[in-house]
């Protein structure tokens, strides 16, 4: 229980347009208050236990949002919010674009939607509260996703 | 140590933590208050502390939890040297160690974020130690010693003739505590400056106990503002808890500073009130027994 009762998050912007982001903090504020069920929105991975991302996947910040996944201890878990976190979004197929969060790093909840309502990424918080307990308790750890050096298209 | 005193250590021990996170989540409540929302559970606090333990410990080199154990060792120390009755001096002396155990583990980190916080929390030290230092001195002047015991025993309240020191000690309180507009070395809640400033690269278990030596340092502080009116406890707790609200308010009605901004104004204004106040207990020769 000790899990679903803070779950701190951080939140990680790749490539969003901006509009999923508002809407994340739109959480925060006082209509919605993500606090009142114990949620932070820190600043730093090492503390964190949920990963907010938002945005499709390109091949320039791909390394960045790797590292900060690595960073946070276990148990984690990520949600991806967003039609572009899912899958690509209207972004899909772009020549920079790799796609949802999910082609680099395990996703254990997503929220569709463009942009998603506040309601629902709450309600993604709130499933992925279950996931986090369910880690801890089976003792799974999140594996340590290697870092390439530049990466490119494969037809670049 | 006959068995009054070690009841005292067990007391000290158990009850500061809890008052502290009880205070810390009264803080959270009153600050949700304030921006219309609802907040979280008084006991928030604390299923932070006890998620925390359960988290994985990521460190990046194997001193930096050791600073950590310091910090709360020096933390509970001081506070029971308070409870005690020791000397003012050592007490101030003992505290600085704590803060810079703190600094040294985000010092040791490597860290840019890390770094730059613990130099800011440098600068804070370095404007509220001098004021600490009056404060003490101000006891000596209307004592004669010291010991804090010849404070705690005397009938009249020292905040009779310390009414300008007081004000600076409610600087120090929140500079201290890290609240708005001094909080930018490292913050609570969900602020953000520089990540998290000198506690970023904390977490898991090695954070857990930051926070529970926070709780310790919570009770200390506002032991420090008790001992204005120790002579009645009641008035004592009274003043304390209400410099411990003011200070929530404070934090929210305020934006962050630089830390430029919080030197001058130590050094200037809380400095010299300081000052006046130390001339005016040296001139008159007042004593209080
Ligand atoms: S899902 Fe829509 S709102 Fe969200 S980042 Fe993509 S395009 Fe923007």
């Amino acid at each position: 229980m000790s899990l679903a009762k803070s779950p701190w998050i951080i939140h990680v912007n790749c490539n969003s347009c901006n509009g999923c982001d508002i809407e994340v903090v739109a959480c925060l504020t006082p209509l919605y208050d993500a606090e009142r069920f114990g949620v932070l929105n820190i600043g730093t991975p090492k503390q964190a236990d949920i990963m907010v991302v938002t945005g499709s996947i390109n091949y320039k910040n791909v390394n960045v949002l790797k590292n900060i996944y690595n960073q946070i201890p276990d148990p984690k878990v990520v949600l991806a919010v967003g039609a572009c976190a899912s899958t690509g979004g209207i972004f899909h197929n772009c020549y920079n674009v790799i796609g949802g969060v999910d082609q680099v790093i395990p996703v254990d909840a997503y929220v569709p939607g463009c942009c998603p309502r506040p309601e629902a990424i709450l309600d993604g918080v709130v499933a992925a509260l279950s996931i986090l307990e369910n880690k801890k308790k089976g003792n799974i750890k999140g594996k340590e996703v290697p870092l390439k050096g530049n990466e490119v298209p494969s037809n670049a | 140590m006959d068995m009054n005193s070690v009841l005292t250590v067990v007391l000290v021990l158990i009850g500061a933590p809890i008052i502290g996170c009880l205070a810390a989540g009264i803080d959270r409540k009153i600050t949700a208050r304030l921006q219309g929302r609802v907040g979280p559970p008084i006991l928030q606090p604390y299923y932070d502390v006890k998620k925390l333990l359960s988290k994985d410990n990521m460190i990046v080199n194997g001193s930096q939890n050791f600073y950590v154990v310091v910090y709360l060792i020096f933390i509970i120390l001081s506070l029971l040297m308070l409870v005690f009755k020791a000397d003012m001096l050592m007490i101030i002396f003992v505290y600085t160690v704590a803060s810079l155990a703190l600094i040294v583990g985000g010092m040791s980190t490597g860290s840019p974020y890390a770094r730059a916080g613990s130099s800011r929390e440098i600068m804070a030290i370095l404007s509220y130690e001098p004021i600490l230092i009056l404060y003490a001195l101000a006891i000596y002047l209307l004592t004669g010693t010291f010991k804090l015991s010849a404070v705690l025993d005397a009938s009249t309240p020292i905040l009779m003739y310390t009414p300008l020191i007081f004000i600076a000690m409610l600087f120090v309180l929140n500079i201290k505590l890290k609240k708005s507009p001094f909080d930018y070395s490292t913050s609570h809640h969900a602020h953000q400056e520089l990540v998290k400033g000198m506690l970023t690269e904390y977490s898991g278990p090695g954070f857990a106990t930051i926070e529970i030596a926070h709780f310790y340092e919570y009770v200390f502080l506002t032991g420090l503002i008790f001992v204005f009116w120790a002579a009645n406890p009641l008035i004592g707790a009274l003043i304390a808890i209400v410099a411990y609200l003011l200070v929530i308010v404070i934090d929210n009605i305020t934006a962050r500073v630089y830390w430029q901004w919080m030197l001058k104004l130590s050094w200037t204004f809380l400095l010299a009130i300081s000052i006046v106040n130390i001339a005016f207990l040296y001139i008159s020769g007042v004593k209080i027994v």
